[in-house]
């Protein structure tokens, strides 16, 4: 019984010598596999190459700082509330008088964490901030980790570092 | 006495303003008022917000009031005929009063503790318009404490007098008060002397911007991430019946209790506002009510859940009625009575 068109029929007939020498198959069969040698290629190098995720993919959080290093966030709690899945959790403080070079607004967030199991990455808290201070960035996963306490994310791990801040196209 | 607003005619006692008729229809219909405060003899006619337009005066006289009205300090006329808001003349108008109300506030409503409950964000969110044409600089003022409870933030008042009236219904002398004139009019205690009276702290209370705040609630938390519970104990000085705010266990922040224009129901004295914040010194009475409009019930699930009306429509469209004709005996499960969707599902268009 034949179901489909795409199944071959087997040819039972004896093979001719030409066949039986078997060099044109394997010559042939050479041919394509060294084929394959110069053709590009489609896999890379992971970890130590990485591909582009285009612009708006979003992975590992960052709290940006201004052009002087202040920080951005000011602890307004939309982020919080914006959240789907009740990731994010804040502390507000008081800038206190001579911190003017370290936070931007009279309050800041003197704790800021990412539950990053709960974080399902929908962007909602970018969106909803309105200083321009959480981002998703475009080019960085968030790595693997493998115990519980280094789910956590609090700001030492958050905010951008001035030595090697994050730039996103279209910004200046 | 009959008066009509927005196409809506009721009777109303000889002496009731306009606005006072108007809220006795419900929300949709009554002006926003920033600076009127009914408990407080005297306040409104101060901001504008309450516009109104009068198509007929009175039956007597039923010529159209030739300006818009402040509705919270007209008072009604039988036969008064008031348009609010169907009428785009009043809605113009209050866009330019949002737009001149903002014009010098700093709008830093990310760090402002009455985010959330704000009257001036209401009012201008629904009433304003989305950018704003203001290029110059905006006046500042330098913070100012008003003693060890309250502090105010100059910058953001919008010069609606009610903390005057507090001070000056409430407590026996007033020691603050609005200085210098126009632009430069600041609320000051002059020479930077303490508020310290029993009743003070329902100044915070009245205001309806983020100018006057609880020094002992400041920064704590934002007003979404808390919960309203109602209280009360027994208090020599006052009614002793009072919001808590609760974050988590702890009692972050004691407030009056407010009705549904925002307006404080009974004044607490400064002991309950500021010195009682454990439980242990309140009978708790029960969660209050949150409007389901309000940013305070946000990101609690379950029961004030809205469902947008598009889905549902669109689900009592293709809603199908199951073939009950077919053989079932096999599959070992029991047809569902249709009674059952028809109650989920609005009827279809």
């Amino acid at each position: 019984m034949q179901l489909t068109n795409r199944s071959k029929k087997i040819d039972k007939r004896e093979m001719t010598l030409a066949e039986r020498l078997y060099i044109p198959a394997v010559t042939k069969g050479l041919a394509i596999t060294i084929s394959h040698f110069f053709r590009k290629k489609p896999t890379i190098q992971y970890p130590e190459q990485k591909r582009y995720l285009g612009p708006i993919f979003r992975g590992q959080h960052i709290l940006k700082r201004d052009e002087q290093g202040r920080e951005r966030c000011t602890a307004c709690g939309l982020c919080a509330v914006a959240c789907p899945a009740e990731a994010i959790s804040m502390v507000s403080a008081e800038r206190k008088k001579g911190e003017e070079h370290l936070y931007r607004e009279e309050k800041y967030a003197a704790v800021y964490e990412v539950n990053q199991l709960r974080c399902i990455f929908c962007g909602l808290c970018e969106e909803a901030c309105p200083k321009e201070a959480i981002y998703l960035q475009h080019d960085k996963f968030l790595p693997a980790f493998t115990e519980r306490d280094e789910v956590i994310w609090g700001k030492d791990k958050l905010v951008e570092n001035m030595d090697n801040r994050y730039l996103r196209e279209g910004w200046k | 006495m009959k008066v009509t607003i927005d196409n809506i005619t009721l009777d109303v006692e000889p002496g009731t303003s306009i606005l006072q008729a108007a809220r006795q229809i419900g929300p949709e219909v009554a002006p926003p008022a920033m600076c009127y405060y009914e408990p407080l003899k005297g306040t409104g006619g101060k901001c504008r917000a309450c516009l109104v337009k009068v198509t007929a005066g009175s039956e007597k006289d039923p010529r159209p009031m030739p300006k818009l009205v402040p509705s919270c300090i007209t008072q009604v006329q039988e036969g008064m005929v008031v348009e609010n808001t169907i009428s785009q003349q009043v809605l113009d108008a209050r866009k330019g009063v949002v737009e001149f109300l903002l014009i010098n506030h700093p709008l830093d409503c990310p760090i402002c503790d009455q985010a959330g409950e704000c009257h001036l964000q209401d009012f201008s969110y629904e009433h304003g318009s989305v950018q704003t044409r203001y290029e110059e600089d905006r006046r500042t003022f330098e913070k100012e404490d008003f003693g060890p409870y309250i502090q105010l933030h100059m910058t953001r008042c919008i010069l609606c007098y009610r903390c005057v009236y507090v001070a000056d219904q409430l407590t026996p002398e007033r020691v603050h008060g609005v200085m210098n004139r126009g632009d430069h009019s600041e609320i000051s205690t002059y020479i930077a002397k303490a508020v310290d009276n029993e009743f003070s702290g329902n100044m915070i209370d009245v205001c309806p911007v983020g100018a006057l705040t609880d020094k002992t609630y400041r920064f704590k938390n934002r007003v979404w991430f808390t919960k309203p519970v109602e209280a009360h104990r027994d208090c020599p000085k006052c009614s002793g019946k009072v919001t808590l705010w609760y974050r988590g266990d702890e009692v972050i922040r004691v407030t009056g209790r407010k009705n549904q224009w925002g307006e404080v129901l009974e004044f607490i004295c400064n002991d309950c506002r500021f010195e009682k914040k454990k439980t242990s010194d309140w009978v708790i009475e029960g969660p209050s009510a949150v409007k389901r409009a309000s940013v305070i019930s946000a990101n609690k699930y379950g029961a004030n859940l809205t469902k947008p009306s598009f889905p549902l429509k669109q689900a009592a469209l293709e809603y199908k009625k199951l073939d009950e004709g077919r053989d079932t005996s096999q599959l070992g499960i029991q047809p569902v009575p249709q009674e059952r969707f028809e109650k989920l599902l609005p009827p279809a268009e």
